[in-house]
């Protein structure tokens, strides 16, 4: 089937605005848990400009780039919630601010 | 035996070198062989050379030793040359036999203390360097051996480092006699600049050959080496550095402070009297200095209680006779006067020593007496050295060399009538303070009991300077000094004759004697009444401090300086290094503010940085 | 079709912005699943349907409900919520907006220097991606394959309890 003759830069401009929230989400929660998931919105971004990009020219390659960012972002889940967890038992707390050892 | 003229300075060196280098691994006994050994083998060796020189058939008088070039610069070839004559041969030998009898007393002194090596190799040191000081053929190689002796009593006068009051005087003598050393230096150029070369002898010949007596050239040049002479041997205004310099050890004060460094200024002068004759105003400056300063050094001995103050006002007055005598032209006598002070001053010293190690390190005079019993070798060749300090008539060659000072002054054309009065006046005086020093040290009750008994090794120096003191007036030595330097002015004899004057003289030191047994060992009551009174005690407060000079000085130089030294701390320069420092803080303090360990802080970091860097990319 | 595109992304930027801003952390996993299932709705009107596919079913499908079950499992209640209504003032989104807006501006910016033109492209199915992996991208094929048995065997280790662990063990495991 045909694709959508929508411009490469709408799909880019869409892509950095779900960046940017998901940048903001970063910044403003003070949950560990809702910082991973803002971390996982920018991922998604990033993937979707790779989608974009690789409409565009007509090849397959963005889509493998989103398939191995797709991957990592499992990798990293798991991971990072398996800290989540670490750091729930340790402090007692999901405040990111409790982990600040490394100062000075 | 005469080539071997090298060695006499070279062995001292040798033993500093092998001192210094390996000093501190050996033991006492190595070091004592090696510091006493090389010091005795010069001894030794400068007799035979000596020897050599008096009894040669071909009338030698002057032998030449070049041993290598030492600059060479278009015009200028100063060498490492060694002059000997019979003014150098004179100095040689009281330089090397004297310090060779104090090394063995140090051997003794020194036993108990730290750093016998690291004492050893100064001297050694400071021996070299005088012997190259009096045997140098040109001036550049003198004032080597000049700014060497220099550094070797800075060395030892603050040998304790430890206390930092022997430091601040060692620092003291350092900076005073520098101010004469800067003077001296400017007189070498001067003397080069007119003359072209620094080689003494053929300096003399072109400086009467160019300059015309009384000329500008001849005066500055002489005031300035003046200056050196004055500032090495403690006169006026210079003075003030050796009274402090008794801060070191005994030993110390004998070689460097009596007999050997503060005569050079004398031995240069004597040197180098081409030039002062060419400038009479400088010679009678020479002659006025040496006047003041004997008075004045001597109204300041008969205020003291430190029996090594005593000494050293004492040593700075009778080298004022020295210059008195160098400033009315009698060169030899003013030589003959260093042999014989050389030989009881350093006797005076090592006796005084001998008392302080015995009684524990004390020094003050009153705390001492009735010694005369305790030690009676110490006080037999103390008394000896006393009399001829005071110039006790005939028996001592103290009398003779200042008899003969006294004469020739009188005998000077300018103003010679009041140069032999100050030196008559400096006579008496120098009879009571002497003996002032003797009846409070050695009589009276004992105040304190002798503690362990010197031994051979002070003893046998003591014994040896006792007997050369009371020879050292028939050695001859003023008709051998003709050799080398112009023989007495016979110019203008008064009516006076020369018995009347010598009589005179030996009155005025038997008179002395009395006043002070008077004073200070039948009724001593009589001073404690004269310093009650308001005029007394002002005048023993301002003796006492040596005529108010180190208040001058302090209040005149020292204190302005130092307000300028601190006001001068922050200046451009300093605020510059100062910005540098300050910016290196204030960068270190901000960024570590800004390791938080907050995450959140981190990531905000990292978005702004994001953001300029994009916006970066954008507007370029 | 580009109607399609549009209120799809209307919609993922709205529920994404929901999500960020929820205290309840279960409703904004919930936001969040509804913005990846539009966000496959473009990547199925561009042409990519594979991945669309991959989106619905690893993105929302797994990774999202890891998170839902990780949260359930911390056992969050009411007084959390409290706590992230208190820590979400209205003062503190001022500085992070700031950054964002710059942010956007310059990517629009950058966006809006070329010119917009459209270029119409079949759909690449799943056979070209498949032909694209095994070709020029085994290596990173492997590569990821070893980062997950990286990422199985992190998740195994550090999710453990500590009441699980036999004997207590030093650092740097």
């Amino acid at each position: 089937m045909t694709a959508a003759v929508v411009p490469m830069e709408y799909g880019l401009a869409l892509a950095g605005i779900l960046f940017v929230l998901g940048l903001v989400g970063v910044l403003v929660r003070r949950n560990i848990v809702f910082i991973l998931l803002s971390i996982e919105i920018m991922l998604n971004a990033a993937g979707l400009a790779f989608v974009v990009a690789g409409s565009r020219w007509g090849q397959p390659d963005g889509q493998v780039m989103f398939i191995f960012i797709l991957t990592m972002a499992a990798a990293e889940v798991a991971v990072g919630l398996a800290l989540v967890l670490q750091l729930a038992q340790r402090f007692h707390t999901l405040d990111m601010d409790a982990a600040s050892k490394m100062r000075g | 035996m005469l080539e071997l003229l090298w060695l006499v300075p070279a062995l001292p060196l040798g033993g500093f070198l092998a001192l210094a280098l390996i000093g501190g691994r050996l033991g006492r006994g190595a070091a004592a062989l090696i510091g006493v050994g090389s010091s005795g083998a010069s001894a030794l060796l400068a007799f035979f050379v000596a020897g050599t020189f008096i009894t040669s058939s071909r009338r030698v008088q002057v032998f030449r030793q070049t041993l290598w070039n030492w600059i060479d610069v278009d015009a200028f070839t100063p060498a490492m040359g060694l002059h000997l004559d019979a003014l150098s041969l004179t100095m040689m030998l009281v330089v090397t036999f004297v310090g060779f009898l104090i090394h063995l007393y140090a051997w003794e002194f020194m036993e108990e203390e730290e750093g016998f090596s690291r004492f050893f190799a100064y001297t050694n040191l400071f021996v070299a360097a005088m012997l190259m000081l009096v045997l140098a053929d040109n001036l550049l190689l003198l004032y080597l051996g000049w700014e060497g002796v220099g550094l070797c009593s800075y060395l030892l006068i603050g040998f304790w480092y430890q206390d930092a009051a022997n430091g601040a005087a060692a620092r003291k003598a350092f900076i005073v006699t520098r101010v004469g050393d800067t003077a001296m230096a400017i007189g070498l150029f001067l003397l080069f600049t007119q003359l072209g070369t620094l080689d003494i002898q053929e300096l003399m010949q072109r400086a009467t050959r160019q300059w015309p007596v009384g000329s500008s050239a001849a005066v500055a040049a002489a005031w300035l080496l003046l200056g050196g002479a004055v500032g090495k041997s403690a006169q006026l205004p210079l003075q003030t550095w050796l009274p402090d310099a008794m801060a070191g050890p005994t030993p110390v004060s004998a070689l460097i402070h009596a007999a050997t460094m503060v005569t050079a200024g004398v031995y240069l002068i004597a040197r180098t009297h081409v030039l002062f004759e060419l400038a009479p105003g400088v010679q009678l400056a020479v002659a006025v200095i040496g006047t003041a300063t004997l008075l004045i050094a001597g109204c300041s001995a008969l205020t003291q209680w430190d029996i090594k103050r005593v000494l050293a006002y004492s040593t700075i007055s009778q080298i004022g006779y020295m210059f008195l005598a160098l400033g009315v032209g009698a060169w030899s006598a003013a030589i003959f006067h260093f042999m014989t002070h050389a030989f009881f001053k350093a006797l005076l010293f090592l006796g005084a020593g001998a008392i302080i190690l015995t009684l524990h390190h004390e020094h003050n005079m009153f705390k001492m007496g009735g010694l005369w019993k305790q030690l009676p070798v110490t006080f037999w060749t103390f008394l000896i050295g006393s009399a001829a300090l005071a110039a006790l008539p005939l028996i001592t060659s103290g009398f003779y060399s200042k008899e003969l000072i006294l004469l020739q002054a009188w005998n000077a054309p300018n103003g010679g009538a009041w140069l032999w009065a100050g030196g008559l006046l400096g006579a008496l005086i120098t009879s009571i303070y002497t003996f002032r020093m003797v009846f409070i040290t050695f009589f009276g009750e004992a105040k304190q009991q002798a503690g362990k008994r010197p031994g051979t090794r002070i003893h046998a120096p003591l014994v040896i300077l006792a007997l050369l003191t009371m020879a050292g007036g028939f050695f001859g030595l003023p008709e051998f000094l003709h050799r080398a330097l112009p023989p007495l002015p016979h110019g203008n004899e008064s009516a006076v004759s020369e018995l009347a004057l010598e009589t005179v003289a030996a009155i005025s030191s038997v008179l002395g004697i009395f006043i002070a047994y008077l004073l200070f060992l039948r009724n001593r009551e009589i001073v404690g009444q004269l310093t009650a009174t308001e005029v007394g005690s002002a005048l023993q407060r301002y003796w006492f401090s040596g005529w108010g000079f180190d208040w001058l000085y302090d209040r005149l130089l020292v204190r302005p300086f130092v307000v300028a030294a601190r006001a001068n701390k922050s200046d451009i320069v300093e605020q510059f290094y100062r910005i540098i420092t300050d910016a290196a803080r204030a960068s270190y303090a901000a960024l570590s503010a800004t390791q938080t360990g907050q995450l959140r802080w981190y990531a905000k970091a990292i978005a702004a940085g994001a953001a300029v860097v994009v916006a970066i990319m954008v507007l370029l | 079709m580009n109607l399609v595109f549009y209120v799809s992304a209307a919609i993922a930027v709205l529920s994404t912005a929901l999500a960020i801003s929820r205290v309840n952390a279960v409703h904004a996993l919930l936001y969040l699943i509804v913005s990846l299932l539009s966000v496959a709705l473009i990547f199925f009107v561009i042409g990519a349907p594979f991945i669309a596919t991959l989106e619905v079913i690893i993105y929302a499908g797994a990774i999202m409900v890891v998170f839902v079950f990780v949260v359930m499992m911390l056992n969050l209640g009411e007084q959390a919520a409290e706590q992230e209504r208190r820590w979400l003032s209205p003062g503190i989104w001022f500085g992070p907006s700031i950054l964002a807006l710059i942010l956007i501006g310059e990517l629009v910016y950058i966006l809006g220097l070329g010119g917009f033109e459209t270029s119409a492209s079949e759909s690449i199915g799943p056979k070209q991606i498949g032909i694209a992996l095994f070709g020029p991208y085994v290596l990173a094929v492997e590569l990821a394959s070893i980062l997950l048995l990286a990422g199985l065997i992190g998740a195994y280790r550090l999710g453990r309890r500590e009441s699980v662990a036999a004997a207590p063990r030093g650092e740097g495991t």
